[in-house]
């Protein structure tokens, strides 16, 4: 099918597409890489007036180092992502992440700041931002904000960013001790949608488990903390045991939706399974 | 209508076309680059892979406005001089397809792969064009060529790295029986 026909603007700053979005009328789509929102135009179930396209804005391409955080740019394909020398070093997590979504064609047009901000409970992004605490700068015509990942995800496809605004940039902060990272992703094989993943993020300290942060994808309409697993693991040895019992709480205070790839319980029994994994190899066990 | 200017198998363009226009569409009906299938309309099985400014991407999930001062090779540029593209004689001879419908978006797509990996495994070929749907072959033969490609690809200059190359006296004759000749 051809989408529904659409005024096209392509800004080259983000001034330019913070403008044409004011102008752009009721309903305006910003195109990032189109991977999810060319398809869902052309199904229809998306007809905006306005498509502000973002492919040639430069300053929101590409990773910088900021001191105590590296800082991707919106509009970093997926593809840039996963060569990016300051990401593999400072958050292979998101390498490990990006490397899994969708295939070599969407990952190259696909970007890291349309993922986060499609907000899709089945993408490997979100949860991964989450277990990273990384913070979402959202830029409109009256200035920028700062919003942390834990705030950034509202609910099903919906994200903070507000009416008007973009999503330009992303501070993932560096972290500092001994840190391992893990993601576990469970798809069918000709489909990257994760029927649940997890993201774990584990610091060690003396033979026991200092720190963990768990990020959960698809275990609700919105990427989710694994609260409860985080608070077993605190202070926890570092055995396959411990880390097998904290990770039978992975599915606490989840709603998980049931589908034609999953039930909600079958969700839930993986969310457990691969919590057990994702920590265990972030931890080095 | 937006004007665009794009360079397709090494001619310029100068075309309007509506912002909805996807780039599949504006290569075969403004084109006629008929060689560039549309498969599934839904970005999953990569049929209407093309390069665009040296990647591989869904010509489906890309509009042809996003093309504007790119430059695009489809499955009709890529042979030079009359002479198939080593990975269009590789599919050739190792019987990488059956119906042949995926086979354009497969070739860019390998084509691709080995840009990035001249030297890849089995299952780095498996990898590299999960993004590509075949319901005929069962793959086997089309990891078959794309190895036989990259060894003819990567020529003398490097020592084969034992599973790179693949002779076609290694091919189970039941898959490929043309190549072994066992039909004479």
């Amino acid at each position: 099918m051809i989408p529904a026909p659409f005024a096209y603007a392509r800004p080259t700053t983000v001034d330019e597409a913070l403008q044409a979005v004011a102008e752009g009328g009721d309903d305006v789509k910003i195109l990032a890489g189109g991977q999810s929102l060319i398809p869902v135009m052309r199904l229809r179930l998306a007809a905006p007036e306005t498509v502000v396209d973002l492919s040639r804005v430069a300053e929101l391409r590409g990773v910088r180092d900021d001191g105590d955080a590296i800082v991707i740019g919106a509009m970093t394909t997926h593809a840039d992502v996963l060569r990016d020398p300051l990401v593999q070093q400072y958050a292979p997590l998101i390498a490990e992440a990006t490397e899994t979504v969708a295939d070599r064609q969407v990952r190259a047009r696909g970007t890291f700041g349309g993922a986060l901000a499609h907000a899709d409970p089945a993408g490997d992004l979100p949860a991964v931002a989450l277990a990273l605490d990384a913070e979402f700068v959202l830029a409109g015509l009256d200035g920028r904000r700062t919003v942390p990942a834990g705030e950034f995800f509202v609910d099903y496809l919906t994200t903070a960013l507000g009416e008007g605004e973009l999503l330009v940039e992303i501070r993932v902060p560096k972290l500092a001790g001994e840190w391992g990272m893990r993601y576990e992703k469970f798809n069918r094989v000709a489909q990257a949608w994760s029927i649940v993943a997890v993201a774990a993020v584990v610091r060690r300290e003396n033979g026991h488990i200092a720190e963990a942060r768990i990020g959960l994808t698809n275990m609700g309409t919105t990427p989710l903390r694994a609260g409860a697993v985080e608070a077993a693991l605190a202070g926890a040895e570092a055995s396959p045991e411990a880390v097998a019992a904290a990770a039978r709480s992975a599915a606490e205070g989840t709603s998980p939706s049931s589908d034609l790839n999953a039930q909600a319980d079958y969700r839930e029994h993986l969310a457990q399974v691969l919590t057990r994994r994702a920590v265990a190899a972030a931890a080095g066990l | 209508m937006t004007r665009i200017n794009v360079r397709v198998d090494g001619v310029t363009y100068d075309d309007d076309v509506e912002p909805r226009t996807l780039l599949v569409h504006y290569l075969r009906e403004q084109l006629g680059k008929v060689g560039t299938v549309v498969g599934c309309d839904t970005s999953n099985c990569g049929a209407c892979t093309v390069h665009l400014d040296g990647a591989a991407v869904k010509s489906c999930t890309v509009l042809a406005v996003q093309a504007d001062d790119g430059e695009v090779t489809t499955i009709e540029g890529l042979a030079q001089d009359g002479s198939l593209h080593p990975m269009q004689k590789a599919f050739h001879e190792m019987h990488g397809l059956q119906c042949g419908f995926c086979t354009p978006g497969m070739i860019m797509a390998s084509v691709d792969l080995l840009r990035e990996n001249p030297d890849p495994s089995e299952t780095e070929v498996r990898e590299g064009i999960e993004g590509n749907l075949c319901r005929c072959t069962g793959y086997q033969n089309i990891v078959r060529a794309v190895q036989q490609a990259a060894g003819e690809m990567r020529g003398g200059a490097r020592a084969p790295s034992g599973d790179g190359h693949v002779s076609p006296a290694e091919v189970d004759t039941a898959a490929a029986p043309h190549v072994a000749g066992a039909q004479s």
